[in-house]
């Protein structure tokens, strides 16, 4: 007996029930489809999370200094005059990990241009912080290093200062606003950027030298917060190592001190974002796992009435030459046949309803190649799997019994 | 002449609970090739048995069978099976053919359980049962769109296909009306003419009249066994049949 005529026999039996044959690849399908369009939803959301995330500069470390205790009160970590320039000299200086580092400072307060004024915040930064946040300067310049050493009184724009400031689309570089009391000339304008995924406005800023707004509006001399980037996402943990090394040098902390600053990557942050929406996809790829299950058990159920049903058919195949094992294969094959056909139409469908949940709901989607290999070979072994039981009872049949069962 | 059956001193028994139902107590003959033979008993008489036995379905518990020189006895399940797909038609009282499958295909069944056919030479065998059967206008025609007595050719042919040692029926006009029971018992007398060695088991007395030889069991033994002189002729019978009313 060859396989091909088993699969002819096979798929004879099938085209003669065609409806019960969809009606059981419909457990299949449904499966399928949901495991592909949930995992393409967990997958996505968790994308477009990461995207975000990198879009803010993956590899960003920052440093803030730390709450420490004075006469047993615990301060506030922004009173804390800790971090000092030399901190951030020393990690330029003596770190491999680490590329771009900056200095930041800020101030909240309100910008005035004419009769236009808005809310927002000074970052006094330096010019790697363009790099470490990935701003590209749209239109103009940045400032330069002489203006850090002088302090100058010169800074870029985001997008939603100028929209606001220069609401009638006038070009505001060279143009002189307010900030606070202190007047700045726009040197540039950065390129958009967004809302970043906690919602807040990445375009709503103005930067400028750090000396300026430690100098001229804070009136203070150390650094709120060091920003520096590691050499790439897989060199954070050791760039956080020696950072935290040099500075512990640099603020003579002994053995059994605290930190007196606090260090945090944006991988933390990532790794707190992905793990709600991976929950997220462990969940809903269980419930559709489970809705494949249910799937294959109504595979086993059909292939058991009709092995009873088609028990005169077996015995007369026997009684005609069939071998126990060409029966077995027989109704094997029939239920693989089911079980990948199913499969084949709810992958089909699954990527269909992934693409329609993401044209019509706008929710980011991701395929992932193997989740589509992943539910194919479950269904294969479903069909296998519960399908050879039955198979098995067929091929048992007694041939004098089964030819004269009514 | 050459022996296509041979029985020798066959016994089977059934454990039924604690009790041994003894089904054959010691059957032996021989059939010679083209031979028309039918077996006749009542219910009970051991002749299901028999020919489960004579089909390769069922092994003796003693006794040896020679299939076309080939004892059966010491055979497994497997090979078994081949043996009945090579050396053996069945023709059944209730016609077992596949539901919604053409004349055809239901005929080239046998064949699909022997990889030394191709698909090709399947269907020339099967167009060729089908004609000697009558039904060469009829090869497409599905099992649920022909009367019993079609269905009943079609089972022939299926049982033909495979140039078998012997055909074996089951009551094989059991289920049909006098007169299409007539027209098979016409197309078994042909195939005997032809050179076909078959076996009829029945329980009807009317169909050895048309038999060469007739084999009586009764209580698991053979209590008649007698060669037919004055076989009659089915067509002859079948044309002093009332004609059908239209």
């Amino acid at each position: 007996m060859n396989l091909t005529n088993l699969f002819k026999i096979a798929l004879k039996a099938l085209s003669n029930n065609k409806l019960r044959g969809f009606l059981t690849m419909l457990g299949i399908i449904i499966g399928v489809a949901s495991v592909i369009t949930m995992l393409a939803i967990g997958q996505g959301s968790k994308r477009s999370i990461q995207a975000e995330i990198s879009e803010m500069g993956s590899n960003m470390i920052r440093i803030h200094p730390g709450g420490d205790m004075r006469g047993g009160v615990r301060l506030d970590a922004d009173d804390m005059e800790s971090l000092k320039l030399e901190d951030l000299e020393d990690i330029q200086t003596q770190t491999r990990y680490v590329t771009y580092i900056s200095s930041a400072v800020n101030s909240a307060g309100q910008a005035v241009y004419g009769a236009n004024n808005t809310p927002t915040t000074v970052y006094g930064v330096n010019l790697d912080y363009l790099e470490i946040r990935r701003y590209k300067v749209e239109d103009g310049d940045t400032f330069s290093e002489h203006d850090i050493k002088t302090a100058a009184k010169v800074c870029l724009i985001g997008k939603t200062v100028v929209d606001e400031l220069f609401p009638q689309g006038e070009n505001p570089v060279g143009k002189v606003i307010r900030f606070g009391t202190i007047p700045f000339r726009i040197v540039g304008v950065l390129q958009s950027k967004g809302y970043n995924s906690m919602g807040m406005d990445q375009d709503d800023l103005i930067i400028a030298p750090y000396t300026t707004v430690q100098k001229r509006i804070l009136a203070i001399t150390h650094l709120q917060e060091i920003v520096c980037s590691a050499l790439s996402e897989d060199y954070t943990e050791e760039a956080i190592d020696e950072i935290s090394d040099i500075l512990r040098t640099n603020h003579k902390l002994k053995e059994s001190d605290e930190d007196d600053f606090s260090i945090r990557s944006q991988q933390e942050l990532a790794s707190m974002l992905t793990s709600t929406t991976d929950m997220m996809t462990i969940l809903l790829a269980a419930v559709a796992g489970i809705s494949l299950l249910v799937g294959g058990i109504g595979i086993m159920n059909i292939m058991y009435v009709s092995v009873t049903e088609r028990t005169r058919e077996i015995g007369l195949r026997m009684s005609i030459g069939a071998k126990g094992r060409d029966i077995l294969a027989q109704f094997l094959i029939e239920s693989i046949l089911i079980s990948v056909t199913g499969g084949l139409i709810g992958v089909l469908f699954g990527i269909g309803a992934a693409i329609v949940v993401n044209l019509v709901a706008a929710f980011p989607i991701y395929i992932q190649p193997w989740s589509v290999f992943l539910s194919f070979a479950v269904c294969t072994i479903t069909g296998i799997f519960f399908g050879w039981y039955p198979a098995q009872k067929a091929a048992m049949l007694d041939p004098i019994e089964a030819i004269r069962y009514e | 002449m050459k022996e296509v059956i041979r029985l020798e001193n066959i016994r089977r028994d059934f454990r039924v609970g604690d009790e041994t139902v003894h089904a054959l107590r010691g059957v032996s003959f021989s059939i010679s090739e083209g031979g028309f033979v039918t077996i006749m008993g009542t219910s009970g008489s051991g002749k299901s048995t028999l020919l489960n036995t004579l089909g390769c379905l069922d092994t003796p518990t003693s006794g040896e069978y020679f299939l076309d020189g080939v004892s059966v006895r010491s055979m497994d399940k497997n090979q078994r099976a081949t043996l009945r797909n090579r050396k053996i038609g069945f023709v059944f009282q209730n016609y077992n053919l596949l539901p919604k499958t053409t004349a055809i295909e239901n005929v080239e069944l046998p064949l699909m359980y022997n990889s030394a056919y191709s698909a090709a030479l399947r269907r020339e065998k099967a167009v060729e049962a089908l004609k000697a059967v009558g039904l060469g206008d009829r090869l497409l025609h599905k099992s649920n769109q022909m009367s019993g007595g079609q269905m009943q050719r079609v089972a022939i042919a299926r049982a033909l296909v495979n140039d078998p040692a012997v055909i074996l029926a089951d009551e094989a006009t059991g289920n049909l009306d006098t007169r299409t029971s007539f027209e098979v018992l016409v197309l078994f007398q042909q195939l005997h003419a032809s050179g076909r060695t078959i076996i009829f088991v029945t329980h009807n007395p009317e169909i050895a009249q048309y038999s060469s030889r007739n084999i009586t069991l009764r209580d698991g033994r053979i209590t008649g066994d007698v060669f037919n002189e004055h076989i009659l002729n089915a067509a002859e019978a079948l044309a002093q049949l009332p004609q059908p009313e239209e």
